[in-house]
């Protein structure tokens, strides 16, 4: 890493210089400014007035709960749904590029138009209400959509896909001469299932959860169409929206942007130290 | 054995069915709203018309929404490969002091959500005089782009053989010629896969436009925002005629897209 | 384990789809024997391993371990199940396991205790010459070390079988004779029942007790290491084993000289003689005996070595130009064309194949005599080997 060849060393600069004046200027600049901001009042002077309010408004600092409440569950359930379904699928199959084609919709046309569609496909009136009615699961419609639960659907149908295809990618990686070696030893599918393949997709299933994590954090449009953006679904993102574009105070929604990113942060840490325990684990047992 | 396989393969294939069956119900109900009247309840439509989409064009001014959004996507593709292809390069290439952190640096931006630094950058926008102007749209949506690219383009360059530059040196080729006539075209593969991908990306992404847009500066995705949000305020109808549209765009540069990379090498790279 | 006299694979066949991978394969063979598929890549030496395995499921045929029933594509027991241990070309270490884990792998799933684990993974480590290597990772260490963990692996489990598929293969040439070496004294020291695969002759001939041919997903030999390279059972073997000079012959007479058959033969102009010590009632004599009343083609086949640049004595001499000389240290291998205007019906010329020490001249003349007891005689395709029922 510090070799420097000291032809390359005066060749890498120019080549260098647009990718960095573009992360100082549109990343790390902004990122500053916004923690410059939520260290000041409007006028400038320093002050942790911001935070303190933050964190001291239920209705502001419950938004980190209302956030977490969904994005750690769906979570879960994405990168839990994912890891079951990559295994099944790792040999490929017949029908896979249309199985994969269907799962890539959804993150190709992002959240915006899934929320629109949802709103109508869900809704009382919609093909999803009027098939549970005929199928006489439900005596009336259920409501999928303006509450938790359609801000869940929302996140599952573009995380789950994401999830699913990443760690496919990784699954299909592993050398299928580890399966059956682990077979010939005298392991059964399970077994070859939670000690050869799961130990292996754990960097893909650390990865997806952060990003998966990351993604539902963040959570805005949805949480706007298809939620309780008032109330029950009001996240973290609406807050530090209607700080900054509706009462104007840049100074609180910075403060706020900050915390978000520090709880991201916090997440993905978590999950690499995890990620290493797990590595780690396995191979101290060898020297027992 | 084969007992044992069975109820897995159902469990799988009836999963994915209520899959396509959501993403489909989505698409479809979308499309047939847009082309409909009077329908309230019921399996289909009373009435299919088209005039949700001659309405949508005149109250949207969808020409202009179509030309801000291509121009948008268009000019940060450009922009963020010529940013990209230098530093994939010496990213692929040479070693040198903070390549580490350089590297993490890059792709923070990628990890972090657009709506964590999306709202200091907008303020900067707003300082800068640049906010609500298509210049500013394009300034902020580089910065998950950029990165992305970079992402992208190294392992296509890392493929290319440093001996085959060694030879065109051996040739007496500068350094410049080199670049533009043996890496480029070698690399064409690799700038087209980073192209189509990165306007998939473009095209959906929300966030950092919806905060900086306004008025004649919005792409399709944020007018189709403001549409469902203002539920009312236009019919229905006429803002799914808008989301089919935005719908169609979408499915051709994916369409394109696959043609290039599979759907999993898609995920592994959007982002 | 379970103690076990006889494996025995009766009628083996796998298809996939239309093509037919392994035919009708089968074979016997003993506890504590040593078997080695050879053939060349895509014979279907490799998918009858793992048709043994059980990883492949067979299309018919039956697997048996004395009397109990392995595999008969209605019952079968599964691979996890055989007590079969198995070394794969690309080693298959678990990665996120140390050596030590990776040994004590089949232990574990059958809850050895603690004391005896150990034990027996120290044993097995140090069988293959791996002791202190116990708690590195498998990416630290070189492909021969990688490929003796994997050996290690197997046999702490003593398994019933131990299946090698090509275990050599990734190796550089130095470390290959290395670890062969060491796959022999393991076997000479275990006595494990072994089956073997690899396409290279010389790993074969080395290894084993016996040696199973194979060709699209036949079975053209079985026989001892010596049986096989001496004694080939049809051209394509005779190849493989390294003999040349496939020339087109008839048979001129036919006399029989102390138990063995003498032939004189006519290569395309040049006589040969040849002497086969068949045995009484050997069915090769019969279809030899047909060619010489019809008059039908034999091929010859005899090795680069045994040809000998000619002194004094020597029985059938061809004066030749050599054409080509390789030298290669010990000796030179040279290609050489007869002097004596040899053509064959389609109008090419003779080409003899030899390999000697002597000092030979690009372009130089030399006599050369073939012994005639190293001259093998051959029906001239597989067909037509089948249709006579040629077999040794």
């Amino acid at each position: 890493m510090d070799a420097v060849k000291g032809s390359s060393k005066a060749g890498a600069l120019p080549l260098l210089l647009p990718a960095i004046l573009f992360l100082v200027l549109l990343f790390l600049y902004p990122f500053a400014y916004g923690l410059y901001l939520s260290l000041t009042t409007a006028k400038g002077e320093p002050s942790l007035g911001n935070y303190l309010r933050f964190f001291g408004e239920a209705r502001d600092f419950r938004t980190i709960w209302v956030t977490l409440q969904i994005a750690v569950p769906i979570t879960l359930v994405n990168v839990g749904l994912a890891v079951p379904f990559a295994y099944y699928m790792r040999r490929g199959m017949r029908g896979e590029r249309l199985i994969t084609f269907f799962l890539i919709i959804p993150i190709t046309l992002g959240t915006v138009l899934v929320s629109e569609g949802m709103l109508s496909f869900m809704g009382p009136k919609g093909w999803l209400n009027q098939l549970l009615l005929a199928l006489h699961v439900v005596a009336e419609p259920y409501r999928f959509t303006h509450n938790y639960l359609g801000v869940v659907i929302s996140l599952g149908l573009q995380g789950f896909p994401y999830a699913f295809l990443m760690l496919l990618g990784y699954v299909s990686g592993i050398n299928p001469d580890l399966e059956k070696a682990s077979q010939m030893l005298g392991a059964n599918r399970w077994q070859t299932f939670w000690k050869i393949l799961f130990p292996l997709m754990i960097p893909g299933i650390a990865i997806s959860f952060c990003l998966n994590f990351v993604m539902a954090f963040s959570v805005f449009p949805s949480a706007v169409l298809l939620g309780q953006p008032s109330g029950p679904t009001r996240v973290i993102s609406i807050a530090a929206y209607q700080w900054a574009f509706e009462k104007f105070n840049f100074n609180a929604a910075s403060a706020i942007s900050m915390v978000m990113a520090a709880i991201e942060l916090l997440v993905i840490s978590a999950v690499l130290v995890w990620r290493s325990r797990m590595y780690k684990g396995a191979s101290m047992v060898g020297k027992g | 054995m084969l007992g044992r396989l069975r109820p897995s393969r159902l469990v799988f294939f009836a999963a994915i069915a209520a899959y396509v069956f959501i993403v489909l119900g989505i698409l479809l109900t979308v499309i047939l709203n847009s082309l409909s009247k009077g329908w309230f309840s019921g399996l289909l439509p009373p009435y299919l018309t088209t005039e949700w989409y001659k309405y949508a064009a005149t109250d949207h001014d969808i020409p202009n929404l179509l030309a801000v959004t291509f121009t948008v996507v268009l000019a940060d593709v450009l922009i963020a490969l010529l940013i990209a292809f230098p530093a994939a390069y010496v990213l692929a290439r040479q070693e040198f002091r903070g390549k580490g952190l350089f590297l993490s640096l890059l792709l923070l931006p990628m990890i972090v959500p657009p709506m964590t630094y999306g709202i200091p950058l907008a303020m900067l926008c707003y300082k800068f005089h640049l906010a609500a102007k298509v210049v500013g749209v394009v300034i902020v949506n580089l910065v998950p782009i950029v990165p992305f690219m970079v992402l992208v383009l190294m392992p296509f360059i890392e493929q290319v053989g440093t001996n085959l530059e060694s030879a065109a040196k051996m040739l007496g080729a500068s350094r410049w010629t080199i670049f533009r006539k043996v890496l480029v075209p070698l690399t064409v593969p690799g700038i087209l896969t980073a192209g189509i991908l990165s306007l998939v990306k473009a095209i959906s992404m929300f966030e950092l436009t919806y905060l900086v847009a306004g008025g004649k500066s919005q792409t399709i995705v944020v007018a189709l925002y403001a549409d469902a949000y203002a539920a009312g305020a236009r019919p229905a109808q006429a803002v799914d005629a808008l989301a089919v549209i935005y719908f169609l765009i979408a499915m051709l540069c994916l369409m394109i897209s696959l043609r290039f990379v599979s759907p999993t090498q898609m995920v592994f790279k959007l982002k | 384990m379970k103690d076990f006299k006889t494996i025995s694979v009766r009628g083996m066949t796998k298809r996939f789809g239309e093509k037919t991978a392994v035919n009708d394969f089968s074979l016997e063979f003993g506890k504590g024997e040593f078997v080695t598929f050879l053939g060349p890549s895509g014979c279907g030496k490799s998918t009858a391993l793992n048709c043994i395995t059980g990883l492949i499921p067979i299309t018919s045929g039956e697997i048996w371990i004395d009397d109990e029933c392995v595999d008969n594509t209605k019952t079968k027991i599964p691979p996890e199940k055989r007590e079969f241990g198995m070394v794969f070309q690309n080693y298959a270490l678990f990665p996120h396991l140390t050596v030590f884990e990776n040994v004590a792998f089949g232990l574990r799933l059958r809850r050895v205790r603690k004391a005896e684990l150990s034990r027996r993974v120290d044993t097995a480590l140090r069988l293959v010459h791996l002791e202190g290597y116990a708690a590195k990772f498998p990416t630290q260490m070189s492909g021969g070390e990688q490929q003796r963990v994997a050996i290690a692996r197997c046999i702490v489990l003593e398994p019933r079988l131990l299946l090698l598929d090509e275990p050599l293969s990734n190796l550089d040439a130095k470390l290959r004779v290395e670890l062969r070496y060491e796959i022999k004294a393991l076997h000479e020291r275990l006595k494990v029942t072994t089956i073997y695969v690899t396409h290279d002759q010389t790993e074969a001939l080395a290894l084993s007790d016996r040696i199973v041919v194979l060709r699209s997903g036949r079975i053209q030999q079985v026989g001892t290491p010596s049986e096989v390279f001496s004694d080939p059972a049809n051209l394509f073997v005779a190849d493989f084993m390294g003999f040349k000079n496939v020339w087109t012959v008839r048979v001129k007479s036919l006399r029989e000289i102390g138990g063995a058959l003498e032939a004189s033969l006519d290569a395309q102009g040049i006589p040969l003689t040849a002497r086969m010590a068949w045995p009484e009632g050997d069915k090769r004599r019969t279809v030899l005996a047909e060619a010489f009343r019809t008059g039908a083609e034999m091929r010859t086949a005899v090795r680069p070595e045994d040809i000998v640049i000619a002194g004094a004595a020597g029985e059938n001499r061809i004066a030749c130009a050599a054409t080509l000389v390789e030298y290669q240290g010990q000796a030179s291998q040279v290609s050489a064309t007869p002097r004596l205007a040899a053509t064959s019906d389609d109008g090419s010329p003779l080409r003899l194949d030899l390999r000697t020490g002597s000092r030979i001249a690009e372009g130089g003349s030399f006599e050369v005599s073939v012994p005639g007891d190293k001259i093998l005689l051959f029906p001239p395709t597989e067909t037509a080997a089948e249709a006579a029922g040629w077999t040794p």
